[in-house]
């Protein structure tokens, strides 16, 4: 590991100066990520600025927004969040989506803030001794061609296959949940669904974010059809992996018919993936399980396996729809009315 | 680059001098000689370095040490009442002075109880995180297994399912989990992280940078 500063601010535009003045510079969360990417050599930064006790971290003290929203305090751990009255109630998915990720210690320690922004899981980025077009942009992609198992079959690019692994995103996604961000020309807002990248030729980017901006809080905004929402994950063992493929989703039906519906996928690519061609084939379409494919394959037709010495990862694929066939029908028959 | 921090460990003040670079998990092993937090993978998946910080568990390998400066930290030998300065620290068992068990913690008993051992490398992390998960069941949080929004109950999968951060390669978990259900149904104090009244003695330990 490199030699490095530490810096505790006295607040969160302090934090924010240290940062931007700084090109060598990064913001400390709740470190379960950069620490070990420090203990990697995946980065070497001159300062590392710790965020303890700078962001609002207090989740009796989560902000109602109108109509029954949340604004979440970015210093709030993945743990409280997801133990939150208010948030197991209004939207589940989030909850559910929180308590399957990482366990108990990490989540205790991730907060909201540093969720988003950890960094993909492919072996070939963590493993400096292999070229990496995200940790060393023009060195070329090691997944491609290699162990494809926990890599993207949706958006993905001839530079990078990665996928992004939080799940705590998939559901903010869902959810339409917004960003709030202090930087050093002033505070700005963000869609979740719009916080993320697509590699395309820069895969070394993972977000919108330029260089010393720092999540401050997200806002989840009222979604009434939040009530009735969830996430299912799978993955290789039981529990504490990351997602081959997750789905978050809500879904509004009356008299057997789907009214609206939200869905994101996680584990199958850059981004958090919003689902809008499925969501837009359920919506008037009867609660069935013939819509569910018809949703899955509507938002799929576009999916592209990577081959792989392991024989690849189109499997996702059929994963994917069965997944998401099973979330919409559990949904589908908790909240008929 | 140096900082000095100040750490209560397992109820005691230690200030030391560390590189930034330095863990939490280094820190208490390499420079203050606290080794029951053990190092495992060192890259926060096998749970090994489990400590109570500010009384949540964590991963000791995962925290840098200069960000805990002023922190309240409880491994797992100091659960048991009189482990440090003939004073139990927060933690420790707490109902009544130490006895024929040592003054062992209520989780630390039903290990001993159930032979939830193993070769024990895995065991301080282990203790440490039931103790810490049991606080969490005690709050009402949820886990993934947990059905609905109502109390969870803390049976077999619940467990498994609050432990699965720790990996104990002996494949001792029936015994872990057998364990760890005993410690909830045994003592109320097993649930409790905080809560003992007066604090512990203070004794401050200078360690050279």
């Amino acid at each position: 590991m490199k030699p490095f500063d530490y810096l505790s601010p006295v607040d969160a535009a302090a934090a924010v100066r240290s940062v931007a003045g700084n090109p060598g510079a990064v913001f400390l969360g709740g470190g379960t990520n950069l620490v070990d990417h420090l203990k990697l050599g995946v980065v070497a930064p001159e300062l590392v600025v710790g965020l303890a006790g700078v962001l609002p971290a207090e989740v009796e003290e989560l902000d109602e927004l109108d109509g029954g929203g949340l604004r979440i305090g970015a210093g709030v751990s993945n743990s409280e969040l997801a133990a939150d009255r208010r948030v197991r109630e209004r939207f589940p998915v989030l909850s559910q989506a929180l308590l399957s990720g990482a366990s108990g210690q990490l989540r205790n320690m991730a907060t909201v803030g540093g969720n988003p922004l950890q960094r993909t899981r492919c072996a070939y980025f963590q493993d400096v001794t292999t070229p990496c077009n995200k940790r060393e942009p023009g060195s070329g992609c090691s997944a491609i061609g290699g162990w494809t198992r926990h890599h993207a079959v949706l958006g993905a690019s001839e530079h990078c296959i990665a996928v992004h692994p939080s799940d705590m995103a998939v559901a903010m996604a869902a959810l339409d949940a917004r960003v709030r961000v202090l930087g050093p020309a002033g505070e700005r807002t963000v869609p979740f669904v719009g916080l993320h990248r697509l590699p395309g030729g820069a895969p070394e980017r993972d977000t919108v974010l330029e260089h010393g901006e720092l999540i401050t809080a997200i806002d989840l905004p009222a979604a009434p059809i939040a009530r009735r929402s969830a996430y299912r994950k799978v993955r290789d063992r039981a529990s504490y992996a990351f997602a081959l493929v997750s789905v978050a989703a809500a879904l509004d039906v009356e008299d057997g018919v789907i009214v609206d519906a939200r869905v994101a996928f996680g584990g199958v690519a850059h981004a958090p993936w919003r689902a809008y061609r499925a969501e837009e084939a359920l919506r008037g379409a009867p609660a069935s399980e013939r819509s569910y494919r018809d949703a899955a394959d509507a938002e799929l037709a576009g999916a592209r396996p990577a081959e792989g010495l392991d024989g690849g990862n189109a499997f996702k694929i059929p994963l994917l729809r069965r997944t998401l066939a099973a979330t919409l029908r559990g949904l589908a028959g908790e909240g008929s009315r | 680059m140096q900082r000095d921090i100040t750490v209560r460990v397992d109820g005691v003040a230690r200030r030391l001098t560390v590189d930034t670079r330095t863990t939490l998990l280094d820190a208490l092993r390499e420079r203050l000689g606290v080794t029951s937090p053990k190092k495992g993978c060192d890259h926060g998946q096998c749970g090994a370095c489990t400590v109570l910080s500010g009384a949540r568990r964590v991963l000791s390998c995962l925290t840098l040490a200069v960000s805990q400066d002023g922190a309240e930290v409880v491994t797992a030998a100091g659960l048991a009442a009189g482990a440090a300065a003939g004073d139990g620290p927060p933690g420790a068992a707490g109902d009544g002075p130490p006895g024929a068990d040592g003054g062992l913690h209520p989780v630390q008993r039903a290990f001993v109880d159930c032979d939830a051992l193993q070769c024990g490398f895995c065991t301080p992390g282990q203790v440490v995180s039931a103790v810490g998960a049991l606080d969490e069941f005690a709050r009402g949080w949820p886990s993934a297994v947990t059905e609905g929004p109502g109390t969870p109950r803390l049976d077999r999968a619940e467990v498994a399912e609050r432990m699965s951060g720790n990996l104990c390669r002996c494949g001792a978990y029936a015994n872990i989990v057998t364990a760890v259900r005993q410690a909830a149904g045994a003592s109320p104090a097993a649930r409790a992280v905080t809560s003992r009244p007066g604090g512990p003695r203070e004794t401050d330990t200078e360690v050279a940078g």
